[in-house]
Order: structure tokens, then sequence, then C-alpha cells
């Protein structure tokens, strides 16, 4: 690591984290349930995120943490089989009506992966792609956000003698940043990360999970995780999600204060405190 | 390649599994060779400019085979310009927008693979009694252009087809997640990503439609002037070599060279086939 990045740590005990949200939502699910096919994922959740905060979602595997986000963006809509019911409504618009504006909706909400995707362009183009289909198509204001947004991820110095490299070409974490920085690009108000960390090293895991404490008030943060101690290192607010009867269902939801400290539910007690999960 | 080689120990089993390996590999690769040495041995001394451009004469004894091979590049580019429009639009619907369990695509795979299938007599009537006579177009370049069409499309489209299922579905959720139109990620990014598949599928089909004679035969005719226009009769290279080594007393001669012309014009178009693909589409992305 040239500029020991990872040594630095935005660490906050959890009493003295600074006030991140309004606690106006801009998320917010109502009784949404989702199965593919007759196999049902979750059911019955509804969630208010608020505006700026970073939001971890938590719980054992298969318990439609992830769908729950492909929900949210619609990319659902993709997947043959796939039934939704509920309500969703993202910055006060209706998401799950027909006429939804799906390339708005998504250039409004970010999605990064939890394994990094870069398309396979150079790393340059990998940003200029969609923002030229997204209409931006001034050269310089494209060379300009190009340069703000590998910035605001610290990929700039890394990369800027090879930009016109091949994307495939960099690490896992900085593909990872690399993906942050595309969604970046296009000014979303709310991203959704599904586990961004869990296919990189510790190293490279740690740098991207500063990189996603710093977006903390400029944008909304849904954050898939498994790892308990990074959901308390960079969450506001923590939902843990639970299956009971087949389907992932939401246990409990309130400030990661709240969950990790005195959480009301005896699972939450369990799964916090590492006795199960 | 490895920085370690692999001790295997070698049983007799495992000989006479690489002996048996190894003797097909020879045996194909030496009728491979057997055959083009066969022609260029024999055909290679009539092979000269004049040959190339000169009409025939004396029923093709004589002369050169000019106005054939000007047909025969029509006839190729015919077929080309239409089949690779609707090849790569078909495979798009069956590969993009249609899922595995879909009746429609189910249907349309299905009647493909029983066209791949079709011997090209049975394409050469169609042709016939289809472009001909029913569309009034006759003996000319353009039916047995537009015959060979339908005998390429379906191994074209099958080709095409597998090449935008290879493309990683990590393209089109990433693309989509940006809010990337499907159009935009077809053609920016699949479509790319497809050229292999493509290339595979025009090899085989220009192969296929080079090599075509009894389609031909009933659609494109077998006159061996110089076409004026696609809807006068040309006479494409495969049948001249049919002609000449059948019908031709005395024209074993012009038939291996005709043929080793076919053999050049084959692998000269693959060639570049595989190049404007991997140019003009490949290199827009840049995989790793």
């Amino acid at each position: 690591m040239n500029d020991m990045r990872a040594e630095f740590r935005p660490w906050f005990a959890l009493a003295e984290r600074p006030p991140c949200c309004e606690p106006e939502p801009f998320i917010r699910t109502e009784h949404l349930s989702l199965h593919y096919r007759d196999k049902p994922a979750f059911r019955n959740v509804t969630l208010a995120i608020n505006t700026g905060c970073i939001t971890a979602l938590v719980g054992p595997s298969g318990c439609g943490k992830t769908s729950l986000l492909s929900c949210l963006n619609r990319l659902t809509d993709m997947i043959a089989g796939a039934h939704v019911e509920g309500g969703i409504e993202i910055g006060g618009e209706n998401v799950r009506a027909p006429r939804t504006d799906l390339i708005g909706l998504r250039r409004r909400v970010g999605m990064i992966f939890q394994k990094p995707n870069p398309f396979p362009l150079s790393i340059a183009r990998n940003l200029e792609f969609p923002l030229r289909e997204h209409g931006v198509k001034d050269k310089s204001r494209v060379a300009e956000l190009l340069e703000t947004t590998l910035t605001e991820v610290g990929l700039w110095r890394e990369v800027k003698d090879r930009l016109n490299a091949p994307a495939l070409s960099l690490s896992g974490g900085q593909q990872q940043r690399l993906c942050i920085a595309r969604a970046l690009a296009l000014k979303p108000e709310a991203l959704l990360m599904d586990e961004p960390c869990s296919a990189l090293d510790p190293l490279a895991s740690g740098v991207v999970e500063d990189l996603i404490a710093s977006l903390r008030m400029r944008y909304t943060v849904l954050i898939v995780t498994h790892n308990l101690a990074q959901a308390r290192r960079i969450a506001d607010h923590a939902a843990l999600f639970w299956v009971r009867n087949g389907a992932g269902e939401l246990v409990e939801y309130g400030s990661a204060k709240q969950i990790f400290e005195t959480p009301r539910e005896a699972l939450t007690a369990a799964y916090v405190s590492g006795m199960r999960g | 390649m490895s920085e370690f080689t692999v001790a295997y120990a070698r049983p007799r089993r495992e000989w006479l599994a690489a002996a048996v390996i190894w003797s097909a590999a020879l045996v194909v690769t030496g009728l491979f060779l057997w055959i083009v040495g066969d022609i260029v041995r024999h055909g290679i001394g009539q092979i000269s400019w004049g040959f190339i451009t000169a009409a025939p004469a004396d029923a093709g004894r004589a002369g050169g085979i000019g106005p054939i091979l000007v047909s025969t590049l029509l006839i190729l580019g015919v077929c080309m310009a239409v089949s690779i429009p609707l090849g790569v639009g078909t495979a798009v619907l069956l590969a993009e927008f249609t899922s595995d369990d879909n009746r429609f695509g189910r249907l349309v795979r299905l009647s493909l693979d029983v066209l791949a299938g079709t011997p090209s007599i049975v394409f050469g009537l169609f042709g016939l009694a289809f472009f001909a006579k029913v569309m009034g177009l006759g003996f000319s370049i353009l039916s047995g252009g537009l015959t060979l069409a339908c005998m390429v499309l379906p191994i074209l489209i099958r080709a095409t087809e597998e090449g935008f299922r290879s493309a990683p579905d990590d393209y089109r959720l990433s693309a989509a997640a940006l809010g990337l139109s499907r159009a935009v990620t077809i053609t920016h990014l699949l479509l790319p990503a497809a050229t292999p598949g493509l290339v595979v599928g025009l090899v085989l089909g220009i192969g296929r439609a080079l090599a075509e004679t009894a389609a031909l035969i009933f659609t494109s005719g077998y006159v061996d002037r110089m076409p004026g226009s696609l809807l006068d009769s040309g006479r494409a290279l495969s049948i001249h070599i049919f002609d000449l080594s059948m019908n031709v007393p005395g024209g074993n001669a012009n038939a291996y060279a005709s043929a080793l012309v076919l053999v050049a014009l084959l692998l000269i178009i693959n060639a570049a086939a595989a190049w404007l693909g991997e140019h003009c589409l490949r290199q827009r992305i840049v995989p790793v």
C-alpha cells in the first residue's frame, strides 16, 4: 500500500459516532415479500432507511438480505420467476409502479456487488461509458468527473498514469473501488452494497471499508455484511434478518448502538454476542 | 505455461491411451494434408494471373475462371449481407430476450437444429420453388445467394447464440444496475464478448456456402459468362469444379487449379472474417 491508508481507521465507539442522518427516511419498504417461483426468499419486511446513514443488514446466509437489495433497484425484474409483493418507496417515488423509469431509478440508486465486476474495458472507459450513455458527453466534464470520483475512492494516485490499462488488470480491492467510483460518477443518492468486502483480502477490505465509512452523510448506504465487526465499525443502523419457516424475516431493526448493546430480541443478543449464527 | 513439470508415472495402459490419441490426431491431420497437398501438386502448375482473370474457353478446359470467381464472390456477398444481420438479430433474440423454458425460443431452436441438418439439395429445391419461381428472381446470383443464406443461417445463429450465452451474467447485472439499457449493453458489451462465437459461425457458414454445389445448380445456374447484375445467372467455383471433373473430359487440370483457388479463397475469407471480428468488435472490450 503506497499511501498507508489501511492503517487509518475512522474508528468511533458506537456512542460517540457523529450524528449522520436526517431522521427522514429515504428508502421505505412496506410488507415487502419476494419469492422465486415457489421458494420464498424473505417475507413481510417493513423498513425505513434514513437519509445519509449507513445501514447494515446482517444475518446468516440465505435469509434474503441480498434479495432485498435487488428488489430495491428492481434488478429482480431480470430474474425469471422472481415475484415481489408489498411496497417500496425511494425518495418519495413508488418503485414498484409499472411506469417507474428504471434507468432513472438505477441512476439514483447505485449498486455494488460482492464480486468486483468492472466491465472488460479500460479503467477510464469503465467510468466514461456509463456517463456517456447517461448523457454526459462533454469531454472536459467527463474528464473532470473521472478525476474527482477516482480521487474520492482513493484510486486516482494509483491509476492516473495507466487509465487506459484494462480494468481487469487491477487488484481485487482496486477493482471494487473502481466499481464504487463507477457508481458514484453517476451522482446517485443511495448505494446498495452486497457484501462489498467479502471477496477481498483483509488489507484491501480495510481500504474499501474506510471508503464506505467516508460516504456517510453524502449518500444513503445500505450494506449487506456477514462481518459483524465491520457492521459495528461503520453502521449507524442495523437490521438483523433470520430464516424462520423457510423464509427470511426481519428480526430487529434499530440504531447500531441499540442493536449491538441493548438488543431487544433474544435472537439478536445471541447473534451479536457470537453465540449464534 | 506451468513452471512445474508433473512427473506422471507411466504404466502400460497410459502409453496405450497416449498412442491411440496421438495416432487419431495424426490420421486427421494427415488426411487434411494429403488432400491439400494433392490439390496443390496438381493445381499449382495452372495458376497464373491469366487463369484467375480470363474467361473459360473450350468448356473450361482452356482459359481461366475470371467470371466464375466474380459470380462466386457475388453469391457469397448476397448470402453474407442477408445472413449476418438476420443471424445476429435472431441470436440476440434467442440469447437475451427468451428464457430457456420459453416456448417460442424452444420452437425456434428446434427448427434451426432441424434446418442445420437438412440436406442441401432440399434447400436447392426450396430456393428454386421460392426465390426463382414464386419471387420471380429466376436462375440468378440473387436466388443462389438467398438460398445459401437460408442454409447458413442455422449455423450462424446457433454459434452466435452460444457466443452471447458465454458472456458472463456479471456484464448484464452490472450494466443494468448502472441504469444502462439493454440495447446499449448488447452493442457495447455483449456483442464484443460474443465475437468469438460469431466468427466461428461465420467461418463454418462461409465454408458451407463456398463448398455448396447442389443447392446452387437449381438457383444460380451454371452460366459461365461474366455476370452483368445480380439478376444474371452465374456459375460458382464449386459447380465449375464439379462440371470440369464430371462432365468435361480433359478438364481435370483446370478442375485442380480451380479447387486450389477455392481452398485459397476459403482461407483468405476466413482469416479476413476473424481479423475483422477481432478488430471491429472484440477490441471494443479489453478482457485480460
